[in-house]
């Protein structure tokens, strides 16, 4: 009982700091909503149990991840004229509304859910110990398939980053 | 899975493994000879595709799945092998050349090309949502720095950027879709995916039909259908041409095998909504493909808009949903790579240093100067719009008969129409190289289309003219071979 609590506590958040992150108008606050969404997902991660995710999802992409945005953001320290008016157009309604529509249809799918038993879970679920030896046995492809992605964007980042210096070096 | 099997899991993707290790040794080999030598590289990059190739072919017929099945070779994935392989080997063949007389950083190129094709192998042996995913950002993360390479020209940045920021999009939509349905059926297997499909879809579920719409929205993206087609000009003209044609079919193609396995063969109980959608979306790229393209100026826009109709002729077969429709769709993909790269080959051939001579108006009397290219670029020209003996009449053939067959008469009309509204802009080509003398003093005329070009480019102009005959006149053993990557797996549908 008290972990649904919790649970309906910290999505309310979730949900409410994505609103603010797409609907703010200085990229600051977005970015510092994003990092309250972000903390809001990994305490669901913890009430979930999946202690390893809830600690990445903090040093990763609260931390490590939007420290840099927020960088970048300062850097660009945008003015208030250059960010420029709230405008209606007929996309953002559009977009609006479907999103609407796609929430509502998911809304009324978990309602059936909602008082659903808590599933058991094996013991050891979420720990470094299991999560590293399912990433290396089952999952061990999309686990290499990763690295080749990661060295892919680090090619790219020096190619298009690097000077000019002589004959395209 | 345990130690144990190993070997035989990796005999499964061994195409990637020899792609990734070229890849690797072509950035090794980059720091050791100096900037001017290009050639190791090249030729790394050049006999690792033909070893992938030689692998993909080897294991012809075999039909086996590993790494607890997230990966799975059949026909189908080695058909698909083989066109990404034979694309990115003509693809260096058109490279060489353009890579040095634009001055890209070589080794890098070659290194995010060979990244690229593992992608698309991946692409097309998934067997499971996760690969699907990683196997399409492998792919399209290379993709997006290609295009931006050309830094000496302002639209290339503008260009990777452009795709880059779309992309990424479309991937978040894609992966989206992917949890919805993951969170509907509770699994991310196409296997276990089929299995479900029914029971799902008798419910209605929500959360399954959504999951569905949102990956047809990503892989749309892919193969720039009309109406997630808004990147497809400005990336197709700012990237360097020689990835232009790359992109042009590869991706193009590899977009389509996820298509195939995903949507047309692991949610065939849903084919009568899905077939709907695919009505809709072949319809609006075969007409705003075909007439956008008609006023085109630019011979790289032109193509990227032809390109998008192309997809459109594609998705006519899969709108199907049937075996035979497959079999075209197949076909089509085979004999377009041919073409499209071929026409992209004549475009680097005649273009000059910083990327110039791109405008149609270019192309003015070269029949003249440079008959061949002028008859390579007619024999593609006439393929793209379909005019017999060539392939792309073949292609088209096959297309709108799977369609007439199923019962789609109107969209077949429909793509017929269109196929007569694009000869105008391909025969235009034609009638701008054959009938038109070039004007005396323009600039244009001063230098007589491009430097001599390396053989490289030559070469592949020819295989790709003389098959594209070839196939015309002799369709059947590539029938053969398409009807054979089907195999068993037609009783999915």
């Amino acid at each position: 009982m008290i972990q649904a609590i919790f649970f309906y506590i910290f999505a309310a958040s979730a949900v409410v700091m994505a609103l603010v992150v797409v609907s703010a108008r200085n990229p600051i606050y977005s970015a510092a909503a994003l990092i309250g969404c972000l903390l809001s997902v990994a305490c669901i991660f913890v009430l979930q149990s999946a202690h390893l995710l809830a600690l990445l999802q903090v040093l990763v992409y609260a931390g490590a991840i939007m420290v840099l945005v927020l960088f970048v953001l300062m850097l660009l320290n945008l003015s208030r004229d250059e960010l420029g008016r709230r405008r209606i157009t007929v996309r953002r309604v559009t977009g609006v509304y479907l999103v609407g529509a796609l929430v509502t249809l998911m809304t009324i799918r978990f309602t059936k859910h909602l008082w659903a038993p808590a599933v058991s879970l094996e013991p050891g679920f979420g720990t470094i110990e299991e999560v590293g030896k399912i990433l290396y046995t089952k999952y061990l492809l999309p686990f290499e398939m990763v690295s080749l992605l990661l060295l892919a964007a680090i090619i790219g980042a020096v190619v298009l980053t690097r000077k000019e210096k002589g004959d395209g070096r | 899975m345990g130690i144990d099997s190993l070997p035989a899991a990796l005999s499964v993707i061994r195409p990637e493994l020899i792609l990734a290790v070229t890849a690797l040794v072509c950035l090794a080999l980059d720091l050791l000879y100096k900037p001017a030598d290009k050639m190791p590289c090249w030729a790394v990059a050049f006999f690792g595709s033909l070893a992938a190739l030689a692998s993909t072919i080897a294991s012809w017929g075999t039909e086996q799945e590993a790494f607890s099945q997230l990966v799975r070779m059949d026909n189908l994935s080695n058909f698909f092998a083989v066109i990404f392989l034979m694309v990115g080997l003509i693809t260096l063949c058109l490279s060489d050349s353009y890579v040095q007389r634009e001055g890209l950083p070589a080794g890098e190129y070659y290194t995010l090309l060979l990244i690229s094709m593992t992608g698309m192998v991946f692409m097309a042996q998934a067997n499971d949502l996760m690969t699907v995913y990683l196997g399409i950002e492998i792919m399209s993360i290379p993709v997006y720095v290609l295009v931006a390479m050309m830094s000496k020209s302002p639209k290339s940045p503008e260009a990777g950027l452009k795709y880059l920021l779309l992309g990424g999009f479309a991937s978040a939509i894609l992966l989206f879709g992917i949890a919805l349905l993951y969170g509907a059926v509770g699994t991310t297997q196409l296997a276990d995916i089929l299995r479900q499909a029914p029971g799902a879809l008798k419910a209605s579920d929500p959360l399954f039909l959504a999951g569905v719409g949102l990956l047809l929205v990503g892989m749309g993206f892919k193969v720039s259908l009309v109406p997630f087609h808004m990147w497809t000009p400005d990336a197709y003209e700012g990237a360097p041409t020689s990835v232009t044609a790359f992109m042009s079919v590869a991706v193009k193609a590899a977009g389509f095998s996820v298509l195939i396995r995903v949507i047309v063969l692991s949610l065939s109980p849903m084919a009568v909504d899905w077939s709907q959608i695919f009505w809709w979306l072949a319809v609006l790229s075969m007409v705003l493909g075909n007439v956008v393209a008609l006023v085109q100026e630019n011979i790289k826009r032109m193509l990227a808009y032809s390109s998008i109709a192309h997809a459109g002729y594609v998705l006519v077969a899969l709108t199907t949903g049937t075996e035979t429709g497959i079999h075209a769709a197949l076909i089509y993909l085979f004999i377009y790579a041919l073409m499209n790269l071929g026409a992209f080959g004549v475009v680097i051939a005649v273009s000059r240093e910083g990327d110039q001579g791109v405008e149609i108006r270019d192309y003015t009397g070269m029949a003249r100067k440079r008959p061949l290219y002028a008859l390579a670029m007619a024999v593609f020209m006439f393929s793209l719009a379909g005019v017999p003996p060539t392939a792309g009449f073949i292609g088209k053939f096959y297309a709108f008969s799977a369609a007439v067959k199923a019962g789609y008469v109107w969209l077949a009309v429909i793509g017929v129409l269109m196929s007569a509204v694009s000869a105008y802009f391909y025969l235009r080509v034609l009638v701008v190289m054959y009938m038109k003398e070039p004007e005396a003093g323009a600039e244009y005329s001063a230098g007589p289309w491009g430097a001599p070009i390396g053989a490289g480019v030559s070469v592949s102009l020819w295989v790709c003219a003389l098959s594209i005959l070839f196939l015309g006149i002799w369709p059947g053993w590539l029938s053969h071979f398409a009807q054979q990557a089907l195999q068993g797996l037609t009783s999915l549908l």
